[in-house]
């Protein structure tokens, strides 16, 4: 009931947040952050099982099923658990929001309960994203997850922050349906082969063939079709070109601890679904097409990256960069090897945390100068050194720096994804110079604003930042170094779940 | 030791709900000029609460599951009377906790809280009744008090206006109603749903009863506020008081529906006049119509308001349009999930609809305004009431935020089950097209910066009380879903196992 008690206690304290007076909200949001995060910690200290969730003979962690809803043939179970993906993925969630209140201090000054509680609703749904194990249960928290981030982004954005909640918004939720539509087109092809949306048992007969034609579709084609339209849903999602167009929009306009928390977590329910649905329930769709995902993988690297060089507004740099890392996360995956799918999974942690560094770091350049423009400062090293300093820290880790979390991530994707299919060379070199522009864009955008002499064109004083912004941060930047140095603290556990789904391991199609 | 209540005593809720009414009308007379706003008030919630705790015990204790024919057979009380009336019942406490506040300046109070409970009663009874001429009695029961309920505020136009619409076309209505009901009896001698039921079948007058049905279809439309009969609604739902439209918009039409199911499906069994030997009179189509027409049109209305109100009257049509499903997908086979998920849905509704209105209501009290921009950055004033519409909006539209996603699924699920999923697809897509409109009063209240100069210094007790009772019960039906989808599914097979 450990999961269950997660999710009710984040809840029960969005609850309390939001009726509490504004002036207690912010501490009060960030203590009561603590309590999931401790259970999140001490779950991953004790945390034993093996194998992958959705696949037969693995044993999960804190696992409760039950049945929920009995309704004639199809019933609804309430199933959660835990495995190595989902593990790093809930520890990452708790950490990122806590560490995301604390940093709401200084940029949230008005309605601070609602915000507060609002971010804990959306860790609540999160964690739920993360460990619900039945499809509907799942699909519950999934779309549970935009409401808060809709209200949050349209009330407390930017200027355009009306436009780009609802392209948000719009994005993702018919996003959602279409993917939907797709998952709910496989189960009524199961026919009579599974009487519940339990997800374990959907991919398990999904992986035995045991998809028949639906009407007059035949079952090559559902499993194509089926395979497209999750895919479809999942991509705005992560986002992959072409689909990405409301993330720079939703991620400039959003305060900095929304951007951590959609960098950081909210990305990540993509990545996280494609390898749950697409590339555990359909891997031979998967391979059959692998080139083609690639290419969108490859594409979004390159493209994003190139979009990233062009701008020069410091946080859409960070934005665009963020559908660059998510396309080493997809061509990972496609890989289907042992390294490509932990280094992707392990990438989703990386950048969670990476990501959430470089939002924050931000967002306190910005609460100080109040500009984020790349043109009009310069200098600011000498005005904030620990702020600068853990930038350009992140930024190395961004760029892959070896002893960072994000070295280890890519170096597994690129070992993993070369030579791994046919083709696969090529797309992964071209990944690889994927790295040069990420370096090129954040060292170019640094050397501008961080370097030289100190000069800012605006009204405000600039000065060191609070104790309750640099320390955020710090945190953050020991995690990603401590995950670059010893990658086996999730690695290992995440090995464990994704060797399961490689073929060459003996456990794929 | 176990003892047997009277049969009689199955009718508890109904009586509860009628000796409440007719009580309130002895203490208004006892002294008319001076009677206490807070003991009529007390007293009509006391009464509903008591329907409510009766009709979820017999519910509990399983009294319907062997139905309890009462007075010759023309009232039968099983799990779907039940389930009905508990539904009835905690729509109607909702309105009358939340009219405290509401009616706080207006006329006649005791009047109108006799006749919220009578109007509730004549529900009630509408979803016992087993015969034609009970069914025509309790909706005449039901709407007679509702048309003066729009009317109540009479020195407000549109409330008087709304008033005389709506019963304008009741009374037309009815009379189509009961030239329906007449041309059936006159075909088959008998105005009991199971003695109609076996003697449909050998009739030759196929047409004549064709018509009769067709008339029926068209009385239960006009209750339900079903196209072609629904025009009526937005009026009045605009016109009336907030609370009545509440009322009306969800536990009125629960009426009609009730009562729609147990008379198509008992007195006019699909196996019979459908899709068996001597099928003739395919009122099953008619229904498919009904529904693609009538949540196609609802929800497309809606999304073109200026009104809020209006927007949640025509969307109200909408769901009417949903519910209808669960007599279009009717089979002759295994109907027991689809009539389930309307009823579920229906039971839902009930919260989730009249906790819409009430927040209009709220919204009255503090004169915002009627218009999508009068709501402007509400919720800087007044969050937790704009929290609680927000849940009751986005379960409207059927975000899984609480029971409206389940009940919708559940519903389009058997739909699909049943062989007609192109009803479903109808469904789900007027579903997503749904989200853009109530979603524009979320946006409104949270994101839109504040254009009016409001200042919402009361609270009024009561509005909040009803509006987050029926917020949490709302989404309590989420996790809670288990248990309302087998009472549903009890109640279904009522009717067709």
């Amino acid at each position: 009931m450990w999961i269950e008690a997660l999710i009710a206690v984040t809840m029960a304290s969005a609850l309390v947040v939001f009726v509490a007076p504004n002036k207690v909200a912010a501490k009060l949001s960030f203590a009561l952050s603590l309590l999931p995060l401790a259970g999140s910690l001490w779950m991953y200290s004790t945390y034993e099982a093996s194998g992958n969730a959705l696949l037969a003979g693995s044993e999960l962690a804190f696992e409760t099923q039950f049945r929920w809803v009995t309704a004639g043939p199809y019933g609804l179970n309430w199933h959660v658990g835990l495995d190595g993906i989902s593990m790093p993925l809930v520890a990452l969630t708790t950490v990122l929001t806590s560490l995301a209140l604390l940093a709401s201090w200084t940029p949230i000054d008005e309605r601070q309960s609602q915000f507060y509680g609002l971010m804990l609703f959306l860790e609540a749904s999160l964690l739920g994203v993360f460990s619900a194990l039945d499809f509907f249960l799942w699909f519950v928290f999934w779309e549970m997850v935009l409401v808060p981030m809709y209200v949050l982004i349209g009330v407390w954005g930017g200027p355009r922050r009306k436009y780009a909640a609802i392209k948000m918004f719009v994005y993702t939720n018919i996003a959602s349906l279409v993917m939907f539509i797709g998952f709910i087109a496989l189960v009524f092809g199961l026919g009579d082969s599974v009487t519940t949306l339990d997800m374990p048992a959907i991919a398990q007969a999904l992986r035995a063939g045991e998809l028949g034609s639906l009407g007059p579709v035949g079952a090559d084609a559902l499993r194509t079709a089926a395979f497209v339209a999750m895919f479809a849903g999942f991509a705005v999602k992560v986002p992959v070109v072409p689909f990405h167009t409301w993330l720079p929009d939703a991620h400039v306009e959003a305060p900095t601890p929304v951007s951590i928390m959609l960098a950081g977590v909210l990305l990540k329910m993509g990545t996280y679904a494609l390898l749950r649905f697409n590339f555990t329930m359909l891997p031979d769709v998967a391979q059959q097409n692998a080139q083609i995902i690639a290419l969108f993988a490859v594409v979004s690297v390159i493209y994003g990256a190139m979009l990233a060089l062009a701008q020069s507004d410091l946080k859409r740099i960070v934005a665009y960069s963020s559908v660059s890392s998510m396309g080493y996360v997809i061509l990972g995956l496609v890989a289907y090897t042992l390294y490509g799918m932990g280094g992707a999974t392990f990438q989703m942690v990386a950048h969670g945390l990476i990501s959430g560094l470089m939002f924050m770091a931000v967002g306190v350049i910005y609460n100080t100068t109040h500009t984020r423009m790349v043109s009009d400062m310069s200098g600011l090293a000498s005005k904030m050194p620990i702020t600068v300093a853990v930038l350009v820290a992140g930024a190395f880790g961004y760029m892959g720096l070896p002893l960072m979390a994000g070295f280890a991530a890519e170096l597994f994707i690129f070992l993993g994804s070369f030579g791994a299919f046919a083709g696969s060379v090529w797309f992964t070199a071209a990944a690889m110079f994927g790295i040069v522009v990420v370096a090129g864009y954040l060292l170019f955008a640094m050397q501008r604003t961080l370097f030289g002499t100190f000069e800012v064109e605006t009204d405000y004083e600039v000065g060191p930042a609070a104790f309750h912004d640099v320390a955020p941060l710090v945190v953050l930047i020991l995690l990603v170094i401590l995950l670059g140095v010893d990658p086996n603290i999730f690695y290992t556990m995440i090995q464990d779940a994704v060797n399961p789904l490689v073929p060459a391991a003996g456990g794929g199609v | 030791m176990a003892y047997q209540l009277p049969t009689w005593m199955s009718l508890g809720p109904t009586l509860a709900l009628a000796v409440t009414g007719l009580l309130l009308l002895v203490l208004d007379s006892i002294t008319p000029d001076r009677t206490d706003r807070g003991l009529l008030a007390g007293t009509a919630a006391l009464g509903s609460l008591v329907a409510v705790g009766l009709a979820g015990w017999y519910l509990l204790a399983g009294t319907g599951e062997e139905p309890i024919r009462l007075y010759q057979n023309s009232l039968v009380v099983d799990t779907m009377a039940l389930f009905f009336a508990f539904v009835f019942a905690s729509v109607t406490t909702l309105v009358v906790v939340a009219s405290y506040d509401y009616m706080r300046d207006h006329s006649y109070q005791a009047e109108y809280y006799a006749l919220v409970l009578l109007a509730a009663t004549g529900m009630t009874l509408m979803a016992a009744a087993n015969s034609l001429a009970v069914v025509f009695v309790s909706l005449e029961l039901s709407s007679l008090p509702s048309f003066a309920l729009v009317a109540i505020l009479k020195r407000n136009r549109g409330s008087v206006e709304a008033g005389l619409k709506y019963f304008l076309i009741g009374a037309l209505s009815s009379a189509i109603f009961v030239y329906g009901v007449s041309l059936v009896y006159g075909v088959t001698g008998s105005l009991l749903l199971p003695e109609i039921a076996s003697s449909v079948g050998g009739t030759d007058l196929t047409g004549v009863l064709g018509i009769g049905v067709l008339m029926i279809l068209g009385g239960f439309a006009y209750k339900t506020a079903s196209v072609p009969f629904h025009f009526w609604a937005p009026e009045a739902y605009e016109g009336a008081p907030a609370p009545v439209s509440a009322f009306l918009s969800s536990a009125s039409k629960a009426a009609g529906f009730a009562a729609a199911f147990r008379v198509f499906t008992v007195a006019f069994p699909v196996d019979q006049l459908v899709t068996g030997a001597t099928a003739g009179v395919d009122w099953v189509l008619a229904a498919q119509v009904l529904a693609v027409v009538t949540m196609t049109l609802g929800n497309f209305a809606a999304a073109t308001q200026d009104e809020v109100k209006r927007m949640l009257a025509y969307s109200s049509i909408g769901h009417a349009g949903y519910v209808l499903i669960g007599l279009a997908a009717l089979t002759g086979g295994d109907d027991q999930l689809v009539l389930a998920g309307g009823m579920a849905h229906l039971l839902v509704y009930g919260f989730m609809n009249t906790g819409a209105f009430l927040f209009i209501a709220l919204t009255e009290y503090w004169s915002v305004g009627r218009y999508f921009e009068d709501f402007n950055g509400l919720a800087t004033q007044a969050p937790f009431a704009c929290a609680v519409m927000t849940v009751l909006l986005f379960n409207l539209a059927g975000l899984p935020v609480g029971g409206g996603f389940m009940s919708k699924y559940f519903l389009f699920g058997a739909a699909v089950g049943a062989g007609f999923w192109w009803l479903a697809a109808v469904g789900a897509i007027n579903s997503a097209l749904s989200l853009y409109y109530y979603s524009r009063v979320v946006k409104a209240m949270w994101i839109e910066e504040p254009s009016g100069d409001f200042d919402i210094e009361s609270k009024p007790a009561g509005l909040y009380a009803a509006l987050v009772a029926a917020a949490v019960v709302t989404v309590l039906v989420l996790p809670g879903f288990g248990p309302v989808w087998q009472y549903a599914t009890d109640a279904a097979a009522a009717l067709v196992a």
